[in-house]
């Protein structure tokens, strides 16, 4: 864990918005688990660009991820659920959210609420709506399916209960090779349980004291990292017969470089004010290898830390039958 | 010694928070006034979680004082100070505002919140410990939950009585006023015998009050995970005591003064550190530790590592010796 000197490459400003804003997760040639938590809305600068400076991001997949979430509800309803204690958290996260947007984002929308009534406007969307708060039927599928209609990011609620957190609610549709219906009510050691090597290293109780003292309003992020293949937001454990053959295809495709996807997790993780439940947030960006690679910066260090990743985190991060055949390919150009 | 101080530097326990305008104060009993404080430009201010606190400077110093309100989109945050002739001054000093007063005050804190599954909050309250009360009472109406609140006050000066009795209704569903020990002793016995399954109390009020309520109730059956008592501040860490730390490369000493980290005092010096969270959990601004014995208060480091005292983290971390050696 050292603090490296971030280079900016000299033909950064000639790449395109979707390399020069991605969040790149390697500061060296390793990888390990860590509690790499650090204050929200922090531009981080990367060797093509920058990425970070606001809570919710919005990019050029802004309208095409929604649409997909849509379609991906209308298919499986069991991707959100809210257990009922948490509906004063649902509120709370919606509030907080549209009012962050509309500071970040005032030549797009805004939001402005007298006692409990609330309107939206997002211009994105060509949208304007009025609602009460924590009046469910204010919003035509309630409000924690309107959140998910507003920002590209998944939504994990956890209620703080017994000094534990517990995931009681949330909208989850581009989970990484996870079910978001069968770890809801579970606690966060049980979440955790399938994650190699972070039982042993404390990494999981360190991260739950600190997100258990955290007070209302403050803002941490980390990033996470695995792979994908094809531009595909839902690798869920419910479509896994859908994207799981493609793992042991991929290495032999001459199409690797366009279709094998970098896919960075930037995840917030929020006390919210007045429930006080944790909002985690989770933002998907995938780029494929081929872009990764104009960035020579990117191109060694992700080509070193596939090469070196030990055994048990390639296998729980599924990459394992095709990492060399992409490290191989990074680090051979 | 020094000239008039004009303004007086911020208290680092309400540093990065609000700068408040006294809108309102009003008396609710001889010894009790309200304190109502909203932005000077108007405004919202943070919502906060039902029997949150905020800290407030009052000189060099800072008290703590229950939030009163709701806490759903305030436009103002009211508390209810006690006046307390022999405390360190706080209160006198909050007795003296007025109208037009500008105050530093944290964001509010959240350390005694509702547990959301409650079926039911049985609410305490004795003397000035009505104020998160009163909170808790408020939010259970809003948010459509069931409450009732057994309240201790002396005959004739029950601050907040009005506005806790007119919560009554669907949400606040019984409001008991006791004036004396032995008929709250019976209220109390009853209450404890005869809740809903799934029953939270919260109870607020002079620690030896809170201590029999809290004994009393586990006697009864009560299960911890279900008691609830305001423990101002225990949420976060103590400032901690003054100590110095000497740099062995620079042969430089510093003071680390009460209430400023390790990281900060050595940023002021101009030393870079590297850091993250600065909350102690992520590991980044580790020290090695030459001589003298950290006070470990961070969440990274194992017990052993604790235990060997050769490194520390200096972000949360300080020093149970008067000094510290530092490898840097």
């Amino acid at each position: 864990m050292s603090s490296t000197i971030i280079e900016v490459d000299p033909d950064a400003a000639l790449l395109p918005e979707r390399i020069r804003r991605f969040p790149f997760p390697f500061a060296s040639d390793t990888y390990r688990y860590s509690a790499n938590v650090e204050p929200a809305t922090k531009t981080a600068p990367t060797e093509a660009g920058a990425w970070g400076a606001h809570l919710v991001d919005i990019d050029e997949h802004y309208l095409d991820e929604l649409a997909e979430r849509a379609k991906v509800l209308s298919r499986d309803p069991s991707r959100v659920n809210v257990l009922p204690h948490m509906r004063p958290a649902v509120w709370d996260a919606l509030t907080t959210l549209l009012s962050s947007m509309a500071e970040d984002y005032p030549d797009t929308m805004s939001f402005h609420r007298e006692g409990n009534i609330c309107r939206w406007r997002n211009g994105l969307q060509n949208l304007e709506v009025e609602f009460t708060f924590g009046d469910d039927s204010s919003l035509p599928e309630g409000p924690l399916r309107f959140l998910g209609s507003q920002i590209q990011d998944d939504i994990i609620l956890l209620d703080v209960r017994e000094d534990t957190l517990w995931l009681d609610a949330g909208l989850v549709t581009f989970a990484a090779d996870w079910s978001f219906g069968f770890d809801v009510g579970m606690n966060f050691l049980e979440i955790h349980h399938p994650v190699p090597r972070v039982k042993e290293e404390r990494i999981i109780s360190r991260a739950e004291q600190f997100l258990l003292r955290l007070q209302p309003g403050e803002q941490f992020r980390r990033t996470n990292w695995t792979m994908t293949i094809g531009r595909r937001m839902d690798t869920s454990t419910e479509t896994y017969p859908e994207w799981g053959r493609d793992r042991s295809t991929i290495a032999d495709d001459p199409a690797m470089p366009e279709k094998l996807h970098l896919r960075v997790e930037v995840q917030h993780l929020i006390r919210l004010p007045h429930s006080g439940a944790l909002l985690f947030l989770v933002r998907t960006h995938l780029l494929p290898l081929a872009d990764i690679a104009r960035v020579p910066a990117w191109r060694e260090k992700m080509g070193h830390v596939l090469a070196e990743l030990p055994d048990d985190m390639a296998e729980y991060k599924g990459i394992i039958r095709y990492r060399k055949a992409a490290s191989d390919w990074l680090l051979a150009r | 010694m020094t000239a008039i101080a004009l303004q007086p530097s911020v208290h680092p326990a309400v540093e990065g928070g609000l700068h408040l305008e006294v809108t309102n104060v009003s008396r609710q009993t001889e010894m009790i006034v309200s304190i109502t404080l909203a932005a000077p430009a108007g405004g919202r201010l943070p919502s906060y979680v039902p029997g949150s606190h905020l800290v407030v400077q009052y000189g060099s110093g800072v008290n703590a004082y229950s939030l009163t309100g709701s806490g759903n989109a305030p436009s103002e945050y009211t508390i209810s100070v006690l006046r307390v002739e022999e405390g360190a001054g706080g209160s006198v000093a909050m007795h003296r505002l007025c109208v037009g007063d500008r105050v530093n005050v944290s964001r509010p804190r959240s350390a005694f919140a509702p547990a959301s599954t409650a079926t039911h909050h049985l609410l305490v309250a004795a003397g000035i410990g009505i104020t998160p009360i009163l909170s808790h009472a408020r939010a259970a109406v809003e948010r459509g939950n069931s409450a009732s609140m057994i309240y201790v006050h002396r005959p004739r000066a029950g601050a907040h009585v009005g506005e806790a009795r007119a919560l009554l209704g669907p949400g606040l569903t019984a409001l008991v006023e006791c004036i004396d020990r032995g008929s709250f002793q019976n209220v109390l016995a009853e209450a404890l015998l005869t809740q809903p399954l799934g029953t939270h109390l919260y109870v607020c009020g002079p620690v030896v009050f809170m201590d029999a309520v809290l004994e009393e109730a586990r006697s009864q059956g009560w299960s911890s995970a279900r008691l609830h008592s305001e423990a101002f501040g225990a949420a976060e860490l103590d400032e901690g005591e003054p100590f110095t730390v000497h740099l062995a490369h620079s042969g430089v000493r510093l003071e680390v003064p009460a209430g400023v980290s390790l990281l900060e005092t050595l940023e002021t010096a101009g030393k870079s550190i590297p850091n993250m969270c600065r909350k102690g959990i992520c590991g980044e601004c580790v020290l090695p530790v030459l001589r003298g014995a950290p006070q470990h208060r961070d969440l990274y480091l194992s017990d052993q590592e604790k235990a060997a005292n050769t490194t520390m983290m200096c972000c949360v971390s300080r020093s149970n010796d008067p000094e510290l050696e530092l490898d840097l």
